[in-house]
């Protein structure tokens, strides 16, 4: 009946290692409630009907569209959100990869890309091309015809089997800056 | 398989040509950049519109007193909320629009145009209440027969959109209510006479189906209308600029009274040029003054943002037995959606734009029909004419038994070549891209196997000039910040950081690059048009310069000699004496020798960088289903100076797989009652990472003359030659030649069907 909000429900889950306590009304998306009401803009709206992957967050570990979970579904579960990805101020190898292999443009679908591939490489830490593009299969990207994407998850599944620790500046500015102050 | 630019020239430099990472990189990787839904105001609130479900209708009356009544519904405007607009041409940068079909499109007046078309807004507490409003609006419509394929909506008993629209030909009107908005002509040499010479003439008809540019981020914009009446908008637009020209023209409020702030945006294509949302938040901020945030769902977008055409083409080509075109006639009708002012020209001045053609002729016709108004996406208008053109040169080759590429370099545009609506080249570079292609890993590989086959196609895109500006202050840390009016689609902060760091002599990241809203910095055009490297970086150029002169001056301060006396070079300034200091020496000591060092620098290049581009495709046609593989793609193109490769290869590679996407799968699929079938990303297939290989890319560098380092746009070329390139890929595989887009298995099936 219009007008008549449904009740509120009161939720407790952990988000990204923390706990979190809060009311939503059983309509609203998850991918509603983190980004208006616990302010995790994080996981970005595409499409909202679960078609884009841009609002990818871990639900138990698991890969889900945000946007087609209910909040109310997440009562005792653990989420992680590209905002729980980075550890203490350092980037995770995926994020440090896409970074190093212009594995974006626009940027709006890569949170979305960055939490699928996580949730590929804690499984299978070295997947083959195929099985790289199939786990990204929903995440649409528009802009960078996937090449640098796939790379970038392949660069990240080495980097993580040799046990590299990420670097927060990254290598190749280093290697200009210093270039550009030796020829100065 | 992306190696370092193949280069025709000799300069070397430090920073161009490198692989910074981007500065708005970490933001981007880590969910913290901030798109306009990521903004939210104290007190904001949500607004939703009611659009028309019928495609053609009469809006009889519309009942708005039960959404406003309801509990938590704070404004409610219909299009009598809107300011009468006369006829008015306005430029937006790339193309020019009618302003009063802009607010009629915005919000429709008294008859609905299309399936999708805005009639009422509502802003409420939240979008739910917003939502449940709209289903209390009551609207009664007296539906109208509607058309919705080109050649349909030319015929004379056409359901007609516009009762005063008359068709423009060569400036004089035509004399009866037409949905035929412009004929365009373009003609050089003798037509007739050279066909009738020529050895060998290919006539063919192509049509192809209207798609849709498919950013990942929708329409979403937030307006505050303010108690000291003036207007704020944070939106997502490829130009801040345009949009505050169109919000203040709509609302008819002076133009320095609104501010916009444009948010990171996530996807263009040329698809966020004109306004949607941003007007119709700002009446409803007006109402309720508070802001009002609008987000569009997905079908939204599809219905009732601006796709690219769908077209009719009709291409007849005339050559030598030894393949050297005589002459070319093409015939194009492209829809222009709801209003007149589609992609007719350009696809025009394109269609023969990679040969030398010394006989030409092409007839054009911008078609009104009841599908949203269509809008620039990605050389709009170039893809379908190449489809056309490259495919009937493709079939030349074959005719004639000769390579399809040694028939492009028999016949490439060159230096000096006249295009046929009357431009001639300067240095451009498509011989260069066929040679790299001929010379390719690709080529040189045979592809082996059933149903396998190769394609090539070239493609042009002009790439415009434009205006931009730019201010620059140096820190005392030897760094500098870079204020930009350019939006950031795909990592042009970098690009054009980077020619501010080789003009300075330092490197890409101690220029800070920051895009600012229209309040802050000069007049910039928008990013589109393949023109934000080539036109803001120019103007990071000359701010370079216009910092060098201070600098020189100060050094000159600080070594008490005349400024005459200073030089510099490569980062360093040099005084008499041979004193040196670097720029960050010089910058550290600003403080104490003078005023603070400020730059600016404004641009207005009225030409084109010329961006020509070949693609070779290999595909497997399987053909129990006619579903198409992609098994190698290569995108080979001229950047003039690629200045960060890693984004140049991002752009070949992005348009590639856009313009694959065309040729096989994406259109709009439309329902008996003129209504889209597939109005979601799971219906309207674009393609996904598991429908595609790597895209290899060779980057070739020709020199641009008009820009100080080389560089030609890059961003638009790449998606005109791949369904050409398919095309020919999926005959020499079947032996089906496909005349329609997209080549989606059920056409494909049918074809090779009827093929034994």
């Amino acid at each position: 009946m219009p007008g008549k909000a449904p009740a509120k429900m009161a939720i407790s889950t952990t988000i990204n290692g923390q706990n979190y306590d809060f009311l939503c009304e059983p309509r609203q998306s998850l991918l509603e409630v983190l980004r208006d009401s616990l302010q995790l803009t994080g996981a970005k709206e595409g499409c909202n009907n679960g078609n884009c992957g841009a609002c990818t967050v871990l639900l138990d570990g698991e890969p889900v569209n945000s946007c087609i979970v209910l909040a109310v579904e997440v009562q005792g579960r653990e989420l992680t959100t590209i905002e729980g990805i980075a550890n203490r101020g350092e980037l995770h190898p995926i994020q440090q990869c896409f970074l190093e292999g212009a594995a974006l443009q626009c940027g709006i679908c890569t949170p979305g890309f960055i939490v699928a591939a996580k949730a590929l490489l804690d499984k299978k830490p070295n997947p083959s091309e195929e099985e790289i593009r199939f786990a990204l299969a929903g995440n649409l990207c528009r802009c960078t015809g996937y090449d640098k994407i796939v790379r970038s998850v392949q660069a990240a599944s080495e980097r993580i089997q040799a046990g590299s620790t990420p670097k927060q500046n990254p290598q190749p500015n280093q290697t200009n800056q210093q270039q550009a102050q030796q020829q100065q | 398989m992306n190696g370092s630019p193949i280069s025709y020239s000799d300069k070397k430099y430090k920073v161009l040509g490198t692989r910074p990472i981007r500065h708005d990189g970490t933001d981007k990787v880590t969910g913290r950049a901030i798109y306009t839904n990521d903004v939210h105001f104290p007190d904001m609130v949500h607004g939703k519109i009611l659009r028309s479900p019928h495609a053609h209708a009469k809006i009889l009356s519309i009942d708005t007193s039960a959404a406003q009544a309801l509990d938590g519904v704070l404004a409610v405007i219909t299009g009598e909320d809107w300011p009468h607009l006369k006829d008015k041409i306005a430029h937006l940068g790339e193309g020019a629009v009618n302003l009063a079909d802009l607010s009629e499109n915005c919000m429709a007046i008294d008859k609905a145009l299309y399936k999708g078309h805005a009639i009422a807004a509502v802003a409420a507490r939240n979008v739910h209440i917003a939502e449940e409003a709209l289903s209390l609006i009551k609207v009664e419509y007296e539906t109208l027969p509607s058309v919705l394929w080109v050649q349909d909506a030319m015929q004379d008993d056409a359901p007609i959109l516009h009762e005063d629209l008359r068709t423009d030909y060569m400036g004089a009107k035509g004399d009866k209510p037409t949905n035929i908005a412009t004929h365009l002509q373009f003609e050089q040499g003798d037509v007739e006479a050279a066909l009738a010479s020529a050895d060998v003439v290919i006539e063919r008809e192509f049509k192809t189906a209207t798609v849709h540019q498919g950013y990942i981020e929708p329409h979403n914009s937030i307006a505050l209308w303010n108690e000291d009446g003036k207007l704020k908008i944070w939106t997502s637009t490829q130009g801040s600029f345009t949009c505050r020209q169109q919000v203040a023209e709509l609302l008819q409020i002076p133009l320095s009274r609104v501010t916009v702030t444009p948010c990171e945006i996530g996807g263009g294509f040329g698809g966020k040029i004109a306004v949607y949302l941003e007007p119709v938040a700002a009446l409803l901020s007006r109402k309720c003054g508070r802001p009002v945030k609008m987000v569009m769902q997905r079908d939204e977008v599809l219905e009732a943002t601006g796709p690219t055409p769908g077209s009719y083409m009709k291409i007849k080509i005339g050559a030598t037995k030894e393949g050297k075109l005589v002459a070319g006639d093409a015939y194009l009708a492209y829809d222009a959606g709801a209003y007149p002012g589609g992609v007719i020209g350009p696809g025009c001045m394109c269609v023969f734009s990679c040969v030398e053609l010394p006989n030409a002729r092409v007839h054009g016709y911008d078609v009104c029909l009841n599908k949203p108004k269509t809008q620039a996406y990605r050389a709009p208008g170039a893809t379908q004419a190449a489809f056309a053109f490259e495919s009937v040169m493709n079939e030349l080759a074959d005719t004639l038994c000769i390579c399809p590429l040694e028939l492009r370099l028999k016949n490439a545009a060159k230096e000096g070549t006249r295009r046929v609506d009357g431009p001639i080249y300067p240095r451009v570079g498509l011989i260069e891209c066929l040679e790299a292609a001929k010379n390719s890993d690709h080529w040189n590989t045979p592809l082996e196997g059933k149903h396998r086959g190769r394609g090539i196609a070239a493609g042009f895109w002009f790439n415009i000039g434009l205006k931009s500006s730019v201010s620059a202050t140096v820190n005392s840390d030897g760094t500098v910040n870079l204020l930009e009016g350019s939006t950031d689609i795909g990592g042009t902060r970098t690009s054009i950081a980077m020619q501010l760091a080789e003009t300075l002599g330092i490197a890409a990241e101690d220029v800070h690059p920051k895009v600012v809203d229209t309040d802050s910095v000069g007049y910039t055009d928008v990013t589109g048009g393949s023109r934000t490297t080539f036109a803001t970086g120019l103007a990071a150029y000359e701010v370079g310069l216009d910092l060098r002169k201070q600098l020189c001056q100060r050094a000159a301060t600080l070594w008490e000699c005349d400024v005459e006396d200073v030089r510099f070079d490569s980062g360093t300034f040099v005084g008499c004496d041979n004193k040196k200091i670097t720029f960050r020496e010089l910058a550290e000591q600003l403080p104490e020798i003078g005023e603070p060092v400020v730059g600016r620098a404004s641009i207005s290049k009225d030409v084109s960088t010329n961006g020509f581009g070949v693609h070779i495709c290999d595909v497997e046609v399987d053909p129990e289903t006619g579903k198409v593989r992609v098994l190698r793609y290569t995108a080979i193109q001229d950047a003039g100076k690629a200045i960060h490769p890693s984004y140049v290869e991002g752009q070949l590679q992005g348009g590639a797989v856009q313009g694959i996407g065309w040729a096989l799968n994406e259109e709009y699929f439309y329902r008996d009652d003129a209504t889209m079938a597939n109005a979601s990303l799971l219906d309207y297939r674009m393609p996904t990472c598991y429908d595609l290989p790597m895209i290899d890319t060779i980057i070739v560098e020709v020199p641009n003359p008009d820009h100080p380092y080389g560089v030609r746009g890059v961003g638009e070329t790449p998606i005109v030659p791949p369904p050409a390139a398919v095309q020919s890929a999926i005959y020499h595989a079947c032996g089906a030649r496909m005349f329609k887009l997209p080549m989606s298995p059920p056409k494909l099936w049918k074809a090779i069907s009827q093929l034994s």
